[in-house]
């Protein structure tokens, strides 16, 4: 009797704790996230405007980026009309970097999406089981991290062809190996907590250990890293565009219009690089801004007090 | 009653860089149906292993099963296939840890996690697991059961989560709990919370329980039967009361020693057992326990002294001295 009065005024007690705990709603998490990281907050805000205009593109750009080609109007420098100049073909370049963020958004998300998935199940998998698949796994990790990635993904377009789909495949084997390092190291640690072997215990299969246990433990940093690549995958997009192994043209991509103005049309039409070039920065100095702050937030070892 | 477990020469080794662990050495023992078995000893002489190895939880490599045998409801569970062992697991055989704040999955609601096992070896529908975790919850004495199940484990005290892991070990009414230090790491209120309520609910719903710790304590008050283990081995077994009565072996008289009083005056030093336990890798010949025994002659040096009773079979120990010893004094106003 006795122990059940007690068991009351504890369990009381917990719930007296458990109300004291500050209960938050979205916008209240929002608000907070703000206040501690003012520069990743900037730059979500930027990237969502970024995505906004990719969305609305047809509605934002002043021309057709493709067809608008009047002969009389080209490399004309940055006017009421043309907010941006006009390329060598007479095309708003305006309109080419609004539309060029739909084709940068697709590629790095496409890159993105499919390196982190595929690196994330063969990571946990190579983390988890362990042994001989672990090690084998690792090696051609090494391998792929030994190989100098743009020249990788130059010799994928080359010999898919390029397209949007295959730029993306391509710059996703970039990520593919940093995202089964990270996955399987977090693994190795998540594979010594208790709950893990708790659900030994219970008698789950592996398929279910693997994406139910496992898996989402694991997420924090890779989603921390992805988003972080991001920037970088944009960047090699471009990359792989200047060398002309990108989006073919006359797709706006940011990276073909940078290959185009820098060969010759410099000196003649600089907003032809500029424009590009700032709208490329922007996004890559966002997406990495973002980044830091996610990782400071989601890494418990570099929180500071509760969150 | 008949016998649910027989765990025979039962044998667990790690491979270290020093050499071959015997972490569990040739360890017998049965067990009845609906009892409570306490196996007690210091860190590291084994018992959490030999708790694992019932359910081939061994992590190998560096561990391995290497012989005996471990008969539940009469198969071999060392020798079924990894998938009839599932099935076994959590569902006949449950298991609840040390550690309350970290055997809950952090990203899943208790709601999933108590659902599972039921969802696993019930084939219940999602509908029917819930409604059986929220009577699950209520029967282990969380107040508010319904609106619980979204909750995370970082909003739960240590002790409604480990309340929470016998919801989860229990909600297929195993056959068998182990208890592995369940209640070490909460504070002394819970702990009593805690076992009291494994020891209900395990009378109600006829589980027997294998309660493994440091804490003598413990095992008095909830353990029908002992066993005493000490460098892999066990080493005196009996009935909780005959244990704490007439303790035969010197260790165990030597942990009973041990126990901090309150009715003994402050002033007088608290008897410990001298020395470490032995490297497992290296044991002696003779008695593992030679070393630390203040009893040790020639004979305990040289040969390994076998499980015998003084008459009564129900209560044996390992000690060739063991019959000499009277019943402990220190002990007799705990009893």
């Amino acid at each position: 009797m006795a122990t059940d009065a007690a068991a009351e005024g504890r369990s009381a007690l917990d719930r007296l704790i458990e109300e004291a705990r500050p209960k938050r709603t979205l916008a209240q998490r929002l608000k907070r996230f703000a206040r501690r990281k003012p520069a990743g907050a900037v730059s979500a805000v930027v990237l969502i405007l970024l995505a906004l205009v990719a969305a609305f593109a047809p509605f934002i750009a002043t021309h057709d980026p493709i067809r608008d080609q009047v002969a009389a109007e080209r490399l004309d420098a940055p006017s009421a009309s043309h907010l941006m100049g006009t390329d060598n073909l007479g095309r708003d370049v305006f309109s080419r970097v609004v539309y060029g963020a739909r084709i940068s958004l697709q590629v790095g998300f496409l890159a993105i999406g499919l390196g982190t998935a595929i690196g994330m199940v063969v990571g946990v998998l190579s983390g988890y089981l362990g042994g001989k698949l672990d090690l084998i796994v690792q090696r051609l990790v090494d391998v792929m991290m030994g190989f100098p990635f743009i020249i990788l993904a130059m010799l994928l377009v080359v010999a898919l062809g390029a397209s949007l789909l295959n730029v993306g495949i391509a710059l996703s084997v970039a990520i593919v190996p940093r995202v089964v390092r990270l996955s399987r190291s977090s693994t190795l640690s998540v594979k010594e907590e208790v709950y893990v072997l708790a659900a030994v215990t219970i008698g789950v299969s592996l398929p279910r250990m693997v994406l139910r246990h496992i898996l989402p433990n694991t997420l924090g940093p890779v989603f921390v890293l992805a988003t972080g690549a991001l920037g970088g995958v944009i960047v090699a997009e471009a990359g792989l565009a200047f060398l002309g192994l990108g989006i073919p043209p006359p797709s706006p991509s940011w990276g073909g219009m940078l290959n185009v103005g820098a060969r010759g049309y410099m000196e003649a039409a600089p907003w032809m690089v500029i424009f590009p070039g700032i709208a490329l920065s922007v996004v890559v100095f966002t997406f990495a801004l973002l980044g830091d702050a996610l990782r400071d937030v989601l890494d418990p070892r570099l929180r500071r007090g509760d969150s | 009653m008949g016998t649910l477990l027989e765990v025979r020469e039962l044998r667990t080794e790690f491979n270290s860089e020093g050499g071959v662990v015997k972490a569990v050495d040739g360890v017998s023992y049965d067990l009845q149906e609906g009892e409570t078995l306490g196996l007690v000893g210091e860190s590291g002489c084994g018992k959490s292993v030999s708790a694992l190895s019932l359910l081939r939880l061994i992590p190998n490599p560096p561990g391995r099963i290497v012989g005996g045998e471990v008969v539940f409801e009469g198969r071999d569970l060392l020798r079924l296939s990894e998938g009839e062992m599932r099935r076994i697991r959590g569902n006949k055989i449950a298991m609840i840890f040390q550690e309350p704040m970290t055997s809950l999955n952090p990203v899943l609601t208790i709601g999933r996690q108590l659902t599972e096992t039921v969802e696993l070896h019930m084939g219940y529908s999602y509908e029917a697991a819930v409604r059986r975790s929220v009577e699950l919850l209520e029967m282990v004495g969380i107040p508010d059961a319904k609106s619980r199940l979204g909750s995370y484990p970082h909003q739960f005290s240590g002790g409604m989560r480990q309340r929470v892991m016998i919801a989860i070990a229990l909600s297929c009414n195993p056959r068998l709990l182990l208890a592995d230090e369940a209640t070490t790491a909460l504070d002394v209120t819970i702990q009593a919370q805690i076992l009291e309520l494994i020891k209900r609910l395990s009378s109600e719903l006829g589980t027997a329980v294998i309660i493994i710790t440091h804490n003598l304590g413990v095992v008095a008050r909830y353990a029908d039967r002992v066993n005493v283990m000490y460098a892999g081995k066990i080493i005196e077994r009996g009935s909780a009361d005959e244990i704490y009565e007439n303790p035969r072996h010197p260790y165990t008289r030597g942990l009973l020693g041990s126990v901090p009083r309150l009715d003994v005056d402050r002033e007088d030093r608290l008897a410990s057992i001298e020395g470490m336990p032995p490297d497992l890798d290296r044991l002696p010949p003779g008695c593992s326990f030679v070393p630390r025994c203040p009893h040790a002659d020639d004979r305990c040096r040289a040969e390994y002294p076998p499980l015998t009773s003084n008459g009564d079979d129900a209560h044996v120990y390992a000690c060739w001295k063991g019959h000499e010893f009277g019943p402990l004094e220190l002990v007799q106003a705990n009893a």
